[in-house]
């Protein structure tokens, strides 16, 4: 008995230094749906606080009503018409923009004199909000789907233009020499290094970008707009009913959720040859 | 004591003359003359900061931005192993291989390079799932599977342990026997030197100061009596005081 008690501490002791386990500097494990936990808490407060009464439903439809109520959008085929509308505004938009983004990009990465042209009216476009834009918009373009989708575009291509052009300029630049040495054409040269090594900046870009288009599309569809989830949003506005409104903003974020994480699934297939702390 | 024992091969490969570069008002390499022959293995060493790497970006064509003068004559097919293995790290074990081979049996030339260097079965790993040695082979492999006519390599071995380093000798030495290149290995270990090439330079000053053919049996070994003489000799020539014996 005592001998155990004595022995302990000194074995201990002995091999504690040893075995102190390493500190971690990475983040560390995976949370099992971590990020589900968030949002799955602010519901049930939601709920809690419609049923508890705490919550007016005038000032905040409960978590019910907006599930019925979309239900019944959505047997009216108003949800999925308006929603067809808005995903093909923002959809276009984001294509066209990551289009003009990226080969404005390129243009000003590969070459100074394009840098020189291109970098400085890029930069301040990207300190005026996009919603500053808009009424001189309207001046040229009317309030129709050119207006609004123009207005997408440049929010999305602005992001997709910054990462893409960091990207293209933080390239080792011992691989430009690699590819010297190996005598590359210019076209391999621009495959196999320079457009690989500028992809994860440019996915980065796309992230920023997809969310961008959504956010612009809020705003050019309360503007004057007679089709789209926010002028279904707009109109509920004007009838106060707070359950329609719900739905769009949880349709909103749903739509800005998923583009996001089909980014992040391209960016893991894409860059699966990087090592990185997230991994 | 600058010019070597000419005659030892009729074919040139490299022809260097009065070669100068500066570095603002540092003058690196100053009028530096230097032959290779066809096939041949040259080891370079020199002090840190002599110009070693400074010569081998000449001979490749990396300088373009330093301010110099001279004649450089090198086959158009030459190939450069840096010191890292500097492989893409966005494609796979061949694609690195075959990087810049317009082949159309690319694939198959990369694919037998890589078994050369006993990375067969590697092809479609990612650069850092390999070792830093498996690194620098396929490093070997892509610099060779050109079949260049001047391999130039600047201390491939440097970042490699002991033990790695010398299954990298023999590697080199094999390949080397193989596909007949002409050498130019920039090196500061000069029992690597000694036991690789056919000629080792020191470098100093900006000009070739030693140019020494070794002529030593085909095992190389510190056993040989010859290999310690050379060995001795150039340690003197890089001006390293020692007394190990
Ligand atoms: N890009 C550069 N700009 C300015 N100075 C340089 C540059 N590259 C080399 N030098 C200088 O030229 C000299 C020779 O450099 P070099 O890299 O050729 O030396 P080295 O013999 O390869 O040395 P080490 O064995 O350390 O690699 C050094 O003094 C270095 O500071
Ligand atoms: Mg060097």
């Amino acid at each position: 008995m005592t001998a155990s008690v004595l022995a302990r501490p000194r074995t201990s002791a002995a091999t504690a230094p040893a075995r102190r386990p390493r500190r971690r500097l990475g983040p560390g494990r995976a949370v099992p749906f971590a990020a589900a936990l968030g949002p799955l808490l602010l519901l049930a407060l939601w709920a809690v606080g419609s049923a508890a009464g705490w919550l007016d439903s005038r000032t905040l439809s409960a978590p019910w009503t907006v599930v019925t109520t979309a239900g019944e959008l959505i047997a009216d085929g108003r949800l999925q018409d308006n929603l067809a509308v808005s995903a093909q505004r923002a959809g276009l938009g984001l294509a066209i923009g990551t289009v003009i983004g990226t080969v404005l990009a390129l243009i000003s990465g590969l070459s100074r004199w394009g840098e020189a042209v291109l970098d400085g009216p890029v930069q301040i476009k990207r300190a005026i909000p996009g919603v500053a834009l808009i009424p001189l918009l309207v001046l040229w373009l009317g309030i129709g789907e050119q207006m609004k989708i123009t207005t997408i575009v440049l929010g999305v291509f602005v992001p997709v233009y910054i990462h893409t052009h960091n990207g293209l300029r933080s390239i080792d630049s011992r691989y430009v020499e690699l590819g010297e040495s190996l005598r590359l054409r210019p076209a391999v040269f621009l495959r196999r290094i320079v457009l690989p090594g500028a992809l994860p900046g440019f996915l980065l870009g796309m992230r920023f970008a997809v969310v961008g288009a959504w956010l612009s599309l809020v705003v050019v569809e309360q503007i004057n707009s007679t089709s789209g989830i926010g002028y279904m949003m707009e109109l509920a506005r004007q009838y106060g009913q707070t359950d329609i409104i719900i739905v769009g903003l949880v349709l909103y974020g749903l739509l800005g959720l998923l583009s996001d994480g089909a980014v992040r699934l391209v960016q893991r297939r894409a860059l699966s040859w990087r090592r990185t702390l997230a991994d | 004591m600058a010019t070597h024992p000419g005659g030892l091969t009729s074919t040139r490969t490299v022809r260097i003359r009065g070669l100068r570069r500066r570095f603002g008002s540092r003058t690196v390499l100053d009028g530096l003359d230097l032959e290779i022959g066809a096939g041949e293995f040259v080891a370079l060493l020199g002090r840190s900061g002599s110009g070693k790497s400074t010569l081998l970006r000449a001979l490749a064509g990396l300088d373009r931005d330093v301010a110099g003068s001279g004649l450089i004559d090198v086959p158009e097919k030459s190939s450069v192993v840096f010191q890292d293995a500097r492989l893409l790290p966005w494609q796979h074990v061949l694609d690195n291989v075959v990087l810049g081979l317009p082949a159309p049996d690319a694939p198959q030339r990369g694919r037998a390079a890589l078994a050369e260097v006993g990375l067969a079965g590697r092809e479609q790993a990612w650069p850092h799932q390999l070792s830093g040695g498996e690194q620098q082979r396929v490093a070997l492999a892509r610099a060779l599977v050109s079949e260049p006519e001047l391999l130039l390599a600047d201390e491939p071995f440097g970042a490699l342990d002991a033990l790695t380093r010398l299954r990298m000798h023999d590697l080199l030495r094999e390949l080397c026997a193989r596909h007949r290149p002409a050498v130019l290995l920039v090196t500061h270990d000069v029992d690597e030197a000694v036991t690789l090439a056919d000629r080792v330079l020191v470098i100093d000053q900006g000009r070739i100061t030693v140019d020494t053919a070794i002529d030593l049996a085909a095992p190389r070994s510190h056993r040989q009596p010859q290999f310690l003489a050379y060995r001795e000799s150039l340690l003197q020539a890089l001006g390293v005081d020692h007394t190990e014996g």
